[in-house]
């Protein structure tokens, strides 16, 4: 069995340093969007009093949701104790705490006060998820941190499960918090919903793993490292599955809707004559994020060559991006039913459909938070061994027989 | 009057700095304004009651009145210009029959914008009214997101000449504060009441819910009345009638 | 961190001595001072120098005795304070030699109350205004 060594990429050439000024490039722009909208205002967003949360929520909680996702690869070596995926452990982890930094950060610079931060973080409202939020998603970093040097660290090798579990259960709890933002609010018909959570949960595997399987194969080919077909295949067939699993939830999610005659209008809404949240629901989530992916990941023709398996991952990242898309501003958009069952109208857009379209600062703003994500990554993986030196077959599983 | 005298010792425990004030006349005067040292309490809880039979199409005095004392000015962008009452208009399609009534903050018992706002900005005093503390707003909207009156206005832009009672800023949310300056000093009505009874069709009562011998209270117990979505159990503050 | 603490000892120095600095100010016309234009002398709420270390904690208590108690008590009022303090010509309390601004940008602390709150001395109008208002 060939010896599994970590370390660091040299990070010298000039592809390394364009991509990381790319990725500044990207954070700068974020940076004066959020600069822009703050010093204006939030009227030149496309968000208003009915939309009151726009495309950088769709960007921040993608992010959230897969930084979770993102630590699965590591927990299913370390807390399922199966070792092909322990190569991945470091990689997953610092994964989970870039993606999340990334979506707070995001969050936090879309707030109306931005500069009062520091009283979001000292003063609580212990009956607000988004406050427990709070403290799960700091304390997220601290114990995937720890988790992270325990892998990296010889003589705390023995704490190493314990971290694991303890993050693995944290992530769990993390993502039940970020679903139930949504699944608690009982004021509108498309979240009063408690399955929110657990859908939430499988997103996030989904996308999260998304994301880490096009990381590894761009860093394993740029960087010029093996990459075997066994972990590929193996991240490939779980992500398949992670993917239809998010297709029965979202099914599971409309059945019970239309069973409820209470929700049959944000139902019809969503899946017949909600304009643009019909078409991004049906044509981007649906089959361009979910069914294409399949069917990219599940034949042999498409999922051999490793750039169109990126690429259905990277269609994996986008149709989460719409199905965020139309949980979050598709049941905004749907008016609030404060008299059922009467044709409603107002000055303040009461009975009307909520308009909504994303301005360049807000999708930007979005970008420059996925640009922090990836720079935040990309360093990291300059100044500590993250990556394995070779994933190839043989050292990630020594009973593998050559493929063709 | 036991009642009464038992809701005054419990404001009169509440309020430390009220006890240098002569008790006599405040249980002679008990319905009146509380004294400015002495502390909002649970003694109260005010309220509106609002008749939608009465309230005709066209007519906006409440909304104006509302708008003209709290310096709620318009930057015609009605998506994003800040709204704290509005007329809706709500017709029956089955019967075709049409309901006229002005919306605002309805100032639930249980209020979900303070249950989910992450730093108590959103609270509820001691009275019932339910107020947003903007020096710890930090504008993430949650509040408007668990609305489900739609009562909260985000402000989306610079703000200048407020006026001293009524503090506005961009970057944080708003809403109705049920003229909590003027109950504060007294009035004993807010604007959109005062408005409507005055110029209007008299649709607006406002008063203290808890105090069985005001009007309000009165014609709560002897009329018909409903609260918006009673569905969500938040024992709202204002009712509505002939809906 | 240093020039912070470096104006902070020249502010409370500064002011200890208000008419030293003033002598000051026309031996160095290169040292900028702040503005402190007082129309109405006298004691208000407390003696001046209290008022200059102290007056954020007065009006932080205030503010949420106001916000959560309802209690709107004169003496430690924001709106008091600018009534009293705020400049004869432009009525605000802010602007280059606003009496809230002057000192503020002196010691680089930003306020934030007034992207809330007026600025402005209340202009005092016969309160009620009666009369139908126009449709």
């Amino acid at each position: 069995m060939k010896q599994l060594t970590y370390d660091m990429i040299k990070g010298t050439s000039f592809g390394y340093w364009t991509l990381l000024g790319i990725f500044g490039v990207l954070i700068a722009a974020g940076l004066g969007s959020a600069y822009y909208m703050e010093t204006n205002g939030h009227y030149v967003t496309g968000m208003n009093n009915q939309i009151v949360w726009g495309m950088p929520h769709v960007f921040a909680v993608f992010l959230i949701v897969a930084a979770s996702g993102a630590l699965n690869v590591a927990s299913i070596g370390s807390v399922f104790g199966k070792t092909m995926y322990k190569p991945l452990a470091r990689l997953s982890a610092l994964l989970a705490i870039a993606l999340l930094v990334g979506g707070l950060a995001i969050l936090v610079l879309d707030l109306g006060r931005p500069d009062r931060l520091i009283i979001s973080m000292t003063i609580y409202n212990f009956k607000s998820i988004f406050a427990w939020n709070m403290i799960l998603y700091s304390g997220f970093i601290a114990v995937v941190g720890i988790y992270i040097w325990t892998m990296m660290q010889h003589n705390l090798k023995k704490y190493n499960r314990a971290a694991g579990m303890g993050a693995f259960i944290w992530r769990l709890t993390l993502t039940t918090g970020t679903g139930s933002i949504f699944g608690f609010l009982v004021a509108r018909s498309a979240y009063d919903a408690a399955i929110m959570a657990p859908m939430f949960i499988i997103m996030s595997f989904s996308f999260g793993l998304a994301i880490f399987l096009i990381y590894l194969i761009a860093t394993y080919h740029l960087t010029g490292r093996p990459l075997g077909d066994v972990i590929v295949n193996r991240l490939r067939k779980l992500l398949g599955i992670f993917v239809i699993s998010v297709l029965y939830f979202v099914l599971v999610y409309h059945l019970t809707n239309l069973y409820l005659a209470e929700h049959s209008g944000i139902e019809r809404f969503i899946l017949l004559d909600g304009g643009i949240y019909t078409k991004v629901f049906w044509i981007d989530q649906i089959i361009i994020g979910s069914l294409i992916p399949l069917l990219i990941f599940y034949v042999p023709v498409f999922y051999k060559s490793r750039l169109m398996l990126s690429f259905g991952a990277l269609l994996v990242v986008f149709g989460g991006l719409a199905q965020l898309y139309v949980i979050i501003i598709g049941g905004q958009a749907y008016p609030l039913q404060i008299f059922p069952g009467m044709e409603v109208s107002s000055s303040f857009g009461d009975g009307q459909t909520g308009n909504y379209t994303a301005t360049p600062a807000e999708i930007l703003l979005g970008i420059g938070g996925v640009g922090i994500a990836l720079a935040a990554a990309t360093f990291a993986i300059k100044i500590l061994p993250f990556l394995p030196q070779s994933l190839a077959n043989e050292v990630v599983d020594p009973h593998s027989t050559p493929t063709t | 009057m036991s009642i009464s005298r038992r809701k005054f010792m419990q404001a009169g425990a509440a309020a430390v700095t009220g006890a240098a004030i002569a008790p006599g006349i405040h249980l002679v005067e008990l319905a009146q304004a509380r004294s400015p040292e002495e502390a909002a309490s649970t003694a109260k809880r005010w309220g509106l009651l609002i008749d939608s039979e009465k309230c005709t199409a066209g007519c906006s005095f409440c909304v104006d009145a509302c708008h003209t004392e709290h310096n709620i000015t318009s930057n015609n962008r009605p998506e994003t210009d800040a709204q704290w009452i509005r007329k809706v208009t709500a017709k029956d399609p089955d019967t075709g029959y049409t309901h006229y009534l002005p919306v605002m903050c309805q100032h639930c018992e249980k209020p979900p914008c303070v249950d989910v706002c992450p730093t108590g900005a959103s609270f509820k005093r001691a009275d019932g009214i339910v107020l947003v503390d903007k020096h710890i707003c930090i504008g993430c909207r949650y509040c408007m997101m668990a609305c489900p009156y739609k009562a909260r206005s985000f402000i989306h832009e610079e703000i200048t000449n407020q006026k001293s009672y009524v503090p506005r800023g961009k970057g944080t949310v708003e809403s109705c504060t049920l003229c909590v300056h003027k109950i504060d000093r007294g009035d004993n009505n807010t604007a959109c009441a005062e408005a409507c009874t005055e110029f209007g069709n008299d649709a607006i009562l406002f008063g203290d819910l808890s105090d069985l011998k005001t009007e309000i209270a009165k014609r709560r117990k002897t009329e018909p009345s409903r609260q918006l979505r009673s569905d969500l159990n938040l024992n709202t503050g204002v009712r509505y009638q002939g809906l | 961190m240093i020039t912070r603490f470096l104006i902070l000892f020249v502010l409370l120095f500064g002011f200890a001595a208000t008419g030293v600095a003033d002598a000051d100010k026309s031996d160095d016309i290169r040292t900028p001072l702040p503005v402190i234009k007082i129309t109405k002398p006298g004691k208000c709420v407390d003696d001046t120098d209290e008022m200059r270390r102290n007056h954020m904690d007065k009006i932080l208590h205030q503010r949420d005795i106001t916000m959560y108690d309802g209690i709107r008590t004169k003496q430690y009022s924001l709106s008091n304070c600018v009534d009293c303090h705020a400049d004869e010509k432009t009525n605000s309390v802010l602007g280059k030699e606003g009496f809230c601004e002057s000192c503020h940008t002196y010691t680089a602390v930003t306020i934030d109350c007034f992207s809330c709150h007026s600025d402005k001395r209340e202009v005092k109008t016969s309160d009620n205004i009666k009369g139908k208002p126009e449709q």
